[in-house]
């Protein structure tokens, strides 16, 4: 049951005894880089003298901003004829992130992301359907390494397409899929036009849900419809992408590979650590990559330790589901509402669909909110009250949550933009 | 006797009404009578036609929100009164009517009118004990509408 039993398993005294040892290996390679050679310069941090994980505090925090600036080769650490593969975030806003990799820093990936799928229960004999897009974003590549080395025949379908990818599920029986959760929703709509029922007519068993934050019950949602066990998984590309972190067969919290990351969460005001089992922003460390080492490196995504061993043996500390990003955060009339909240809300209440859009508008300089939510086919009745009703009910749940009254507008199934890559959940027309 | 209505959830904005006629029309589906009754972002259509069932099969293909809902068509006087006496009727055994439209079938003679009612069975019950005539979709199919009329 488990890729590599001992590293897995490792005590806690053992693995932080790794992480200190690769620490300084990471650091001292960092420190070769024109970013960090000009900052431990300026703040007078010297690799040599980290004795202990504590004093990684004496590190300055990397943020997305510090890439940029020192866009593209600033981080590197090895000459530029190491480098074997670049990728690049997926950021909407600003230049792109880009990160370099070595053979060697590939081949470490590789084998987290083929370790997380393990842990899932895919094995060699599996038919993996990697329905991401394949390119600079490192879900599809990241995925697909990891699933051949896993030894699983991989069908690099890429994203989009939604006929073509039913059609292949059915025809070379695909055991397991990759699959952006909101896109596994819309593709459910396709199912029901074909008359197509993914448990009884596809061979399906295993969905891993990436690159988009959800909540349990869009996998619920997601296990039901299609008779899978769906397991949700973490990753960003300033740290590889997939692979970072992923859920074991018990599905409570994803574990971080611990021997390849240093897990910090912190207060993001105060920029102080938090204890294990509270909230907060989780800033990474890599430990074992050569051509680009990125230390204490801010996510902006909120989660937080569970605290506790986890039945499945692994020593590996596990972060609940991301809560969202302090960049995604909304701040309406003063209060703080993430979209990953409104979603949770949305998908308990019989009626709603698959889809649903947050529209934000400021008028008379006052802020409004307006949730688009598409109705469930099966849903409606032909009764106008009965909408009214629905429409009421979201009122009310999501009031009682966010603390403010939107304007839920329900509409058709299907109404909404269609997302076959990240869903774009959010619209602000308020304008500063 | 057993009517259906076809009930569509529409979106209030342009087009929805003219995407719903253009595509009946074009499979030469009659409509006999319509209805809209909406909240202010969405609402839905009721709509009477010739041939319910292949009107949802041809609206849902074109990716619409169609139901067929069960209704009570009954004929009425076509004077001042008529329709009266039929409310009354319904009022007393309080039953609450949603929505309700017609049309005229011969002027001053005789007009169809669709109710659309919580109770429907105890509706169909009094209405036959108090000698009220209802039609079934192929009734409806067969009588000759002269116009609209809205309620
Ligand atoms: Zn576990």
């Amino acid at each position: 049951m488990y890729w590599e039993k001992e590293i897995e398993t490792i005590s806690r005294k053992n693995l932080e005894a790794l992480q200190l040892e690769r620490l300084r290996k990471s650091v001292k390679n960092a420190s070769a880089s024109y970013h960090y050679k000009n900052l431990f310069e300026t703040i007078g941090v010297d690799p040599e003298k980290i004795s202990s994980l504590d004093d990684i505090k004496k590190i300055p925090f990397t943020n997305k901003e510090d890439l940029r600036e020192n866009w593209p080769y600033g981080f590197l650490a090895v000459s530029k004829d190491e480098l074997v593969r670049m990728h690049s975030s997926s950021g909407t806003t600003g230049r792109a992130t880009i990160i370099f990799h070595t053979q060697h820093d590939l081949d470490e990936w590789t084998n987290i992301v083929a370790r997380s799928m393990y842990m899932t229960g895919m094995r060699r004999g599996d038919v993996f359907q990697n329905m991401m897009t394949y390119g600079l974003f490192t879900g599809g590549l990241g995925f697909h390494y990891g699933a051949e080395k896993v030894g699983a025949l991989i069908i690099p379908a890429g994203s989009g397409n939604s006929k073509r990818q039913i059609q292949l599920m059915q025809d070379f029986q695909t055991t397991v899929i990759h699959i952006i959760p909101s896109y596994a929703l819309h593709l459910s709509t396709v199912f029901e036009e074909l008359g197509i029922d993914p448990r009884r007519d596809t061979n399906l068993g295993i969905a891993f849900l990436g690159a988009e934050p959800h909540s349990e019950k869009t996998r619920q949602k997601i296990e039901d419809f299609y008779g899978v066990n769906a397991f949700n998984s973490y990753g960003l590309s300033e740290m590889n992408g997939p692979g970072v972190s992923f859920e074991c067969q018990y599905k409570n919290g994803m574990h971080i590979w611990e021997d390849n990351y240093i897990v910090e969460i912190i207060d993001p005001d105060t920029l102080e650590p938090v204890p294990d089992g509270e909230e907060g922003e989780l800033v990474l460390t890599t430990l074992l990559r050569e051509g680009m080492p990125i230390l204490r490196y801010r996510t902006k995504d909120l989660t937080r330790i569970i605290p506790g061993p986890c039945e499945c043996g692994r020593t590996h500390r596990r972060i609940e589901r991301i809560k969202g990003r302090t960049d995604d955060m909304l701040v309406l009339k003063g209060v703080n509402i993430f979209p990953i909240q409104i979603e949770k809300i949305l998908m308990d209440i019989e009626g709603v669909g698959t889809n649903y859009q947050i529209i934000l508008e400021r008028k008379d300089y006052n802020d409004h909110m307006i949730v688009k939510v598409e109705v469930h086919k099966e849903f409606f009745s032909g009764d106008l009250k009965q909408l009214e009703t629905l429409r009421r009910a979201i009122t009310e749940e999501l009031k009682s949550d966010i603390l403010i009254t939107p304007r839920v507008e329900l509409v058709e199934p299907n109404a909404l933009p269609k997302s076959e890559g990240k869903a774009v959940r959010v619209i602000d027309n308020r304008e500063d | 006797m057993k009517a259906y209505q076809l009930s569509i959830f529409a979106e209030n904005k342009p087009g929805r009404l003219a995407k719903v006629t253009r595509i009946l029309g074009k499979e030469n589906i009659n409509i006999r009578a319509i209805s809209i009754s909406s909240s202010d972002a969405f609402g839905v259509i009721n709509m009477l036609v010739d041939d319910p069932e292949r009107a949802q099969k041809v609206l849902s293909k074109e990716g619409l929100t169609v139901k067929l809902k069960e209704v009570i068509a009954v004929i009425i006087e076509d004077r001042p009164g008529g329709l009266d006496k039929l409310i009354q009727l319904l009022y007393d055994e309080n039953i609450n009517v949603e929505n309700a439209y017609g049309f005229v079938l011969e002027s001053w003679k005789k007009a169809v009118f669709v109710v659309d009612v919580d109770q429907i069975e105890k509706t169909q019950a009094v209405l036959k004990k108090n000698g009220v005539e209802t039609l079934d979709t192929e009734a409806l199919l067969a009588a000759e509408p002269f116009h609209y009329m809205k309620y």
